[in-house]
């Protein structure tokens, strides 16, 4: 860097005021963006990369301010600047795009006047130029067929679209600056990797400079110049993309790549160094010759029926319209799951792997086929008497979001409690808190913390309630959805640890559902992939994965961001 | 299986997490930060100890007429002043606490109780269930609510019992239709979802999923109709329905005082609306400080 940074951010230190007195999110950092730079803020929830981006665009909420430091952007004191000066600069100059990009669009607007709202408000465009100029803003951001999209309404775009418009209304004005907080979580990797590709294709085009906030060390190392590590509101390390992977200086970037998934690493791996390892067990040879499998899925399909659009108003003209076809979620799909066996489950958003799931655990009804259970058809028991089975015991499931799968009323015990009070047992009070502090232990989780509320507790032991609760009853069967999708990495590390480390243990198998590829090459024996509703290759890990024969394999691995070599 | 008492290779997490708070703390703190709230727990405070202990110290008989003191302004013997039997007011408005509240309380906990459950069950179970519930709320909100409860009492007989009935009938839709949004879409939240692993049949899960977690929204609304409750008893006592004379109500004596109010003796009809006013203004002030006094979101 020679010249004056565009953007300077020096000694910042951001405060909230909470009920036990001020919190500093952000001490004293120093960063720096020059003009056409591509740099990323990386760390974990918590570390305070998204305030510090609030507080250049100063947009932080009541409680928080800055308390001391200073930014500059092109010379103006962004601390400083008045509201009207701000107002200005945000959208001209500085522009910034959020992670869920339905919720930034306005959902009753056709997005074409969105953009046009944009360019009147900053006087890019007058009245008369405005469509034709929304039209070449969305063509930049490579929507086919703009012409069209300037009259789609958000709802009837797909989440990458979502945010390619937004992505246009960002850069309408051609700012200076961009700051994309975390612009890809939530989409699919195929997604992420169009819409980033975009992003610094066209920050590259225009000479923008982009701070990207992210999460992921990898996707920061790939599309980013420098990349700078904050902790704990503090900045760890800054250094250039290549350098920091291949020679991390700082023990927490160390720690964070060593916990984020890589090619050619085993589970262990991802732990942090000098922590006992789990002692390292022989993948147990996932299918005995002969022995019947758990659990066989035989051409399950789940149908929506589609709405009938006008079809009462045809009744009453006396022409029934023909009936559409019902929407397949899951489409005649076959596998099966051997005993102590791990599959995954794997394919993008919208692909039936959720509805898959939900129809193996009997929380929803096959449209047809079959689920043998152990010799014994379970598809056929309809879902909602399926509590009183005594299957229910032996299918379990671990949710994706740990917050939402707990009940926030109930402590951590009586969650953990729920599945032995009503199928186990144990009874008694001090057999079930014995039962309680032996599954913690279990699962890791100090057992002072079984009287917390969900709210009480951070994300990974309420993953680790979410675990128990699970396992309580010794299940032959646990459906992991995406176990891990809402953790931080290093947590998730530990979780797929302890996961894989139960199954051991308890002799149990796992249909590990995700669209994490790195994640599921570290876990799963084998492994299904599926798309829109069918299942395109099925394999063990390594073939799958190593050397995949769909196309579609192939697709979805080459999105995985790579870090430069 | 073996052996499950090992603690796990994996090392555990540490994270702080904040430290859980008492009840009694976590009002505090509610208090502190909004002073309106303790404004508005302080009166209900005081009108709850007048319904409790306000025939026991109240300065005269509130039935007891004198007629040598008829109509005489407030003073240090009548502070409210007397009416025109000579009874007095003070005494009345302070006896009359009781019955007021009573049919507030009762009102609203009825129709908790029925609206609330109605509502659950339409949002949980949905199909015919669902239907009935909206096609009954949507039948009673056709009419004005006033005049529906001025039927259902004319109807029913005119008694206390039945003003409470009549006030729990009108506010049956805003109740099933709150609870049954509630519901709705907690239905496919993650802990249900998960608590229907754990077998719970689906009673279950409605009353021990469902219904505590709606509760913050609940008491919310509970306490805001308190107030219009209260109103509602006021208003039919005051077209003569209901309560009759010479039982002090508020209502009542709002009607019985305001033909005086012409000829100057306003202290009738002022004392007992005033007290009206503020349990009302007190009821709709409550709202926002019993929400965040049951979320368990904001205990920390």
């Amino acid at each position: 860097m020679t010249a004056l940074p565009l953007l300077d951010i020096s000694n910042l230190t951001v405060e909230f005021a909470t009920r036990r007195g001020k919190v500093q999110a952000v001490k004293s950092i120093d960063i720096q963006v020059g003009k056409g730079e591509t740099v990323a803020i990386v760390g974990e929830s918590g570390s305070g990369k998204s305030v510090t981006s609030y507080a250049v665009v100063r947009i932080l909420d009541r409680a928080g301010k800055v308390a001391e430091g200073s930014i500059s952007f092109s010379g103006v004191d962004l601390v400083a600047a008045d509201e009207a000066q701000m107002r200005d600069l945000r959208g001209r100059e500085i522009s910034m795009i959020f992670q869920n990009p339905r919720a930034a669009l306005n959902p009753i607007r056709k997005v074409g006047r969105q953009i046009e709202d944009v360019l009147l408000q900053h006087v890019q465009a007058t009245s008369a130029t405005a469509k034709e100029k929304a039209i070449e803003a969305l063509e930049k951001v490579r929507i086919a067929r703009p012409e069209e999209r300037y009259d789609a309404y958000p709802f009837e775009l797909s989440g990458g679209m979502c945010q390619r418009v937004v992505i246009a209304l960002a850069l309408a004005c051609q700012p200076q600056l961009l700051i994309a907080d975390e612009p890809t979580t939530g989409l699919d990797v195929t997604t992420q990797k169009a819409v980033m590709d975009l992003i610094v294709e066209l920050t590259r085009e225009r000479g923008m400079s982009t701070i990207l906030i992210t999460h992921d060390l990898g996707l920061a190392a790939a599309y980013c110049d420098r990349v700078v590590v904050m902790e704990k509101g503090k900045v760890v390390e800054t250094a250039e993309a290549a350098a920091i992977f291949h020679a991390p200086q700082h023990p927490y970037t160390r720690k964070l790549m060593q916990a984020t998934p890589r090619l050619g690493m085993a589970l262990a791996d991802l732990l942090p160094e000098g922590t006992p390892k789990p002692p390292a067990q022989a993948r147990a040879p996932a299918t005995l010759a002969g022995a019947a499998p758990l659990m066989q899925v035989e051409n399950l399909v789940k149908e929506y029926p589609r709405p009938a659009g006008g079809a009462l108003l045809a009744k009453l003209r006396g022409k029934a319209e023909p009936e559409k076809p019902a929407f397949r979620a899951v489409d005649g799909i076959s596998f099966s799951v051997a005993r102590g066996e791990t599959l995954g489950l794997v394919g993008e958003s919208g692909c039936g792997k959720s509805t898959t799931s939900m129809m193996i655990t009997r929380l929803l009804d096959p449209t047809s086929g079959r689920i043998v259970f152990d010799g014994q058809d379970i598809g056929a028991m309809p879902a909602r008497t399926f509590a009183a089975s005594p299957f229910r015991r032996r299918i379990q499931m671990v949710f994706q979001d740990p917050t939402d799968s707990l009940n926030p009323r109930f402590t951590a015990q009586r969650a953990i409690l729920d599945p032995i009070l009503r199928m186990g047992t144990v009874e008694g009070r001090a057999a079930l808190r014995e039962r309680c502090e032996e599954l913690a232990r279990l699962v890791g989780l100090p057992v002072e913390l079984l009287d917390r509320f969900p709210h009480q507790l951070s994300g990974g032991q309420k993953a680790r309630v979410g675990i128990a609760r699970a396992i309580a009853l010794e299940p032959d069967l646990v459906i992991l959805d995406e176990p891990t999708a809402a953790l931080d990495v290093s947590v998730q590390a530990v979780v797929l640890n302890l996961l894989d480390e139960l199954k051991q243990r308890l002799g149990m198998s796992y249909i590990f559902v995700s669209h994490d590829l790195n994640v599921v090459r570290l876990l799963c024996d084998r492994v299904v992939v599926m798309r829109s509703g069918r299942i395109v290759e099925e394999g063990t890990a390594e073939e799958v994965l190593g050397a995949p024969k769909a196309e579609y394999t192939k697709e979805l691995l080459t999105a995985i961001p790579h870090p430069p070599a | 299986m073996n052996d499950m008492s090992k603690p796990p290779a994996t090392p555990a997490l540490r994270f702080e997490a904040p430290p859980s708070t008492s009840l009694w703390s976590h009002a505090r703190h509610i208090v502190s930060e909004n002073p309106v709230t303790g404004f508005a727990f302080g009166l209900f405070a005081l009108i709850v100890l007048a319904a409790l202990f306000g025939p026991l110290v109240a300065p005269y008989d509130p039935l007891a007429s004198n007629t040598n003191s008829a109509l005489q302004g407030p003073s240090a013997a009548h502070w409210f002043g007397t009416d025109q039997l000579g009874r007095d007011i003070f005494s009345r408005v302070l006896v009359a606490t009781r019955l007021d509240f009573a049919i507030a309380v009762f009102s609203v906990a009825l129709v908790f109780l029925l609206g609330g459950l109605a509502g659950v069950m339409a949002g949980f179970f949905g199909g015919w269930v669902d239907k009935l519930v909206g096609r009954v709320a949507d039948t009673i909100m056709a009419f004005p609510l006033f005049v529906l409860a001025m039927g259902i009492v004319a109807a029913l007989g005119n008694s206390v019992t039945n003003i409470v009935i009549a006030t729990a009938i009108i506010n049956f839709p805003l109740y099933a239709r709150v609870a049954r949004a509630e519901a709705n879409v907690r239905r496919e939240a993650g802990f249900v979802q998960a608590a229907r692993l754990s077998g719970n049949s689906d009673w279950r899960l409605l009353l021990t999923q469902i219904v505590p977690n709606i509760m913050p929204i609940m008491a919310v609304q509970m306490s805001l109709t308190m107030g219009y409750a209260i109103l509602n008893a006021a208003g039919l006592s005051f077209i003569g329905l209901g309560v009759r004379p010479p039982t002090p109500e508020w209502g009542i004596m709002v009607a019985e005082g305001a033909s005086f109010i012409v000829s100057g003796e306003w202290w009738i009809a002022f004392f007992p609306g005033l007290a009206l006013m503020i349990a009302v203004f007190c009821f709709n002030l409550l709202g926002d400080g019993v929400r965040d006094l049951v979320d368990p979101q904001r205990r920390n």
